[in-house]
């Protein structure tokens, strides 16, 4: 099976795997007082200092761990905009992963105002729009580092420079779940108050995630218990979990450059070679802007449930949409909100690659998909 | 040969894609998501649940065949879930799963499956289908008492050249058996006995929740057109229905016409009830016509035997004469013409000939 779903999950790099092997012994609550729990708080507390160092957050005590980046989408926009009490209002983009915009519909439920930023046809916002749906009440302004989907890439650094100016008090957060691999992160240089990440999406394990959170950025818990993570995260905290994705961090940063290089070949020459075949092939999203993982491609009449059907049967794994609960396809909002017609969305097809990408995937995956297409003629 | 099953959590299209796996083909699992929730999702009660769904990817898990759902919410809602509501607006009792076999089982989902390079589709219901020199046959399923027939005459050579209906030689007790003896999570499951997308409920309460235009009130009454009741709607009465007419009378009395125009219940007695034939349209043949006037037997309900009859073209309608008056012929059933086991064809029954 040729893996062209990273963007959905990644298989886990050696370096996580060896990292949260040492839990087996050191398997102590971190809460505790006695030597096992000691062994168990050094390796959460470590891992802790190493993440603030590799986003370049000034304090380890700005990391919270959490258990995947919904939760950590959660807490940045939930908690953020309920820090003084009560709902105020939330800026968020219309492509934003439905961690986002669901905490915004829930704030919505309570009472609070939410601006959906609309999106160019390449899922592109406007730095400009973004401050200037800011107001006096606004908590907090949610812009993806890149979409999930087609990985386009949103301009977070302007639009952090350009929310602060008009608010100052308003907090801009990033989700940068799927930009983390391969884009470089550094809270200072994208100047945002809050920035989520999940580790699964850089071979690091399910189900462990993190919220970057600027000294003197008040949250309101989503999770409610003990005080754990400094009262912003109840519940006993995993540093087997927090390990294994800071392992993986550590990896992610130090293969980055490589992998930028390695991947976008095969994602180019992927495409080269579709484009040869397939004449009326459609590349959706920004093609300079965007993750060099990415390939969201449009198959005219075809529909994208029929093709990873034949994909998978053809031994290649890829993906559509979002999955609903059944497991059958959904139209995707963010290819709505990109002003796609309901056909054309349905055609859609993204191919992700990823670290486990070898030379001659690329090659290969075209050769897959040709052959599916070609039979489907 | 490659073979797509329809899979709907239940017991016997589990045992149909087992048997399918069992007899050497390479097996592909779907489940049809045809109805969600105002949320989008796969109901929680009822019938194509997402449990159901999950028991199917388990099955299918076990049979280690590949599984997928196939979204034909759009498709279910414009050809079965509409006409059910415009059906019972317009005064008759349509048969959502006949609709529903017609325009997506065995066309939309017939497709698909050369698409998904499939060469055939199999289902799990009772009915079989046979090769004869002269074509192929649609015949009933061995076990009478789970015949699915009659909601399939509609099916064409074409068609049953890519169906096979690896239960329809089992009776259910059978079908159980096999899939205990292979462990299958389906093995004890209850059968589903409503219309799907109804779930457990009432199909008025549906009614009145889907197509709230049905809740119109109107006269009940009798044969000389004395008004004896009222009702809140005819959406909620069938042909021949006798229970919760609402009205007190001495004599049995059932619904024997409904004016969907002037939303009049007309009731009768059992004498009333009866039709000598029925005019049927949208006829189709499942191996070419029977010759007009030979003897067959006709089904006008799913739950009632076939009586004998004969088929007669008047000025291009397709009539059929009972060889005796039959009860209860409601307009929008089908009926489904029979020589023994064989189906010949079948239509919708568009009015009943007194």
């Amino acid at each position: 099976m040729l893996y062209l779903d990273h963007a959905a999950t990644a298989p886990m790099r050696p370096e996580a795997w060896e990292a949260m092997e040492e839990f087996r012994s050191a398997f102590g609550n971190p809460a505790g007082v006695h030597t096992v729990s000691r062994a168990a708080k050094h390796g959460l507390e470590a891992a802790r200092e190493q993440a603030a160092e590799l986003l370049g957050a000034a304090r380890p005590t700005e990391i919270v761990f959490t258990a995947g980046g919904t939760e950590a989408d959660n807490l940045a926009v939930t908690g953020a905009a309920l820090a003084d009490g009560d709902p105020g209002s939330v800026v968020v983009t219309a492509v934003e992963h439905k961690a986002v915009l669901e905490s915004a519909a829930f704030l919505e439920r309570l009472g609070g105002r939410v601006t959906r930023l609309p999106v160019d046809a390449d899922g592109l916002i406007d730095p400009a729009a973004a401050a200037g749906a800011v107001e006096g009440a606004t908590a907090v302004v949610s812009v993806m580092l890149a979409n999930n989907e087609t990985g386009a890439l949103q301009p977070v650094t302007e639009v952090a420079e350009a929310v602060h100016a008009a608010n100052p008090n308003t907090r801009v957060h990033t989700d940068a779940v799927q930009a983390f691999i391969s884009e470089e992160v550094d809270v200072g240089s994208l100047g945002v108050d809050l920035l989520s990440l999940a580790a699964h999406k850089f071979g690091g394990p399910k189900g462990v995630g993190l919220l970057y959170v600027r000294e003197g950025v008040r949250l309101e818990p989503v999770v409610h218990g003990g005080s754990q993570e400094l009262g912003r995260r109840a519940g006993t905290q995993n540093p087997m979990g927090a390990a294994g994705m800071v392992a993986a961090m550590a990896a992610t940063v130090a293969d980055r450059t490589d992998f930028r290089r390695r991947v976008q070949a095969a994602r180019d020459g992927f495409e080269a070679r579709l484009a040869e075949v397939i004449p009326r092939l459609r590349v959706n999203g920004p093609l300079d802007r965007r993750l060099v993982q990415h390939s969201h491609l449009g198959f005219p009449g075809h529909r994208s449930e029929t093709l990873l059907i034949r994909f998978d049967q053809a031994g290649l794994a890829a993906a559509a949409g979002s999955a609903c609960q059944s497991g059958a396809v959904e139209v995707s909002h963010v290819l709505a909100a990109m002003g796609m017609g309901e056909t054309e969305a349905a055609e859609a097809v993204r191919f992700s690659f990823g670290w486990t990408t070898a030379p001659g995937d690329a090659e290969l995956a075209a050769k897959l998909v040709t052959g599916v297409i070609e039979d489907l003629q | 040969m490659r073979v797509v099953v329809a899979m709907s959590g239940g017991v016997d299209s589990s045992v149909a894609a087992a048997l399918m796996v069992e007899a050497g083909h390479d097996v592909i699992g779907v489940t049809l998501k045809q109805w969600e929730d105002a949320d989008g999702n796969l109901p929680t009660a009822g019938c194509c649940t997402v449990g159901d769904a999950e028991d199917a990817r388990r099955v299918a898990a076990q049979l280690d065949i590949p599984y997928y759902v196939l979204d034909y919410v759009e498709e279910f809602r414009r050809a079965v879930v509409e006409p059910f509501g415009s059906g019972y607006l317009s005064g008759q009792t349509p048969n959502p799963c006949v609709e529903c076999n017609r325009t997506v089982r065995f066309k939309a989902l017939l497709e698909r499956t050369a698409e998904l390079g499939g060469d055939v589709l199999a289902t799990g219901h009772y009915a079989r289908v046979a090769w004869h020199p002269s074509g192929y046959q649609l015949k009933r399923g061995i076990d009478p008492g789970k015949d699915q027939s009659y909601v399939l005459y509609m099916l064409t050579q074409q068609q049953l050249s890519h169906i096979r209906l690896p239960i329809g030689e089992l009776t259910k007790p059978a079908v159980r058996e096999y899939a205990a003896r292979l462990s299958l999570r389906t093995a004890d499951k209850p059968d589903s006995q409503e219309i799907c997308f109804v779930g457990g409920g009432d199909y008025r309460d549906f009614l009145a929740q889907h197509f709230p235009e049905t809740a119109r009130p109107g006269p009940i009454v009798d044969t000389a057109g004395t008004e004896v009741g009222s009702h809140r709607g005819t959406a909620g009465f069938t042909i021949g229905q006798r229970r919760g007419l609402g009205v007190a009378l001495q004599e049995p009395r059932f619904v024997i016409d409904i004016d969907s125009a002037t939303s009049t219940v007309v009731i009768g007695d059992r004498h009333d009830l009866l039709a000598d034939g029925c005019v049927v349209r949208d006829v189709s043949f499942v191996a070419g016509h029977p010759i007009d006037g030979q003897p067959i037997e006709v089904k006008v309900r799913y739950r009632s035997r076939p009586v004998p009859a004969r088929l007669e073209v008047d000025n291009g309608s397709w009539l059929v004469r009972f060889d005796d008056p039959q009860a209860a012929v409601a307009p929008g059933q089908a009926a489904v013409f029979y020589r023994g086991d064989l189906v010949l064809g079948g239509g919708t029954i568009e009015r009943s000939i007194p």
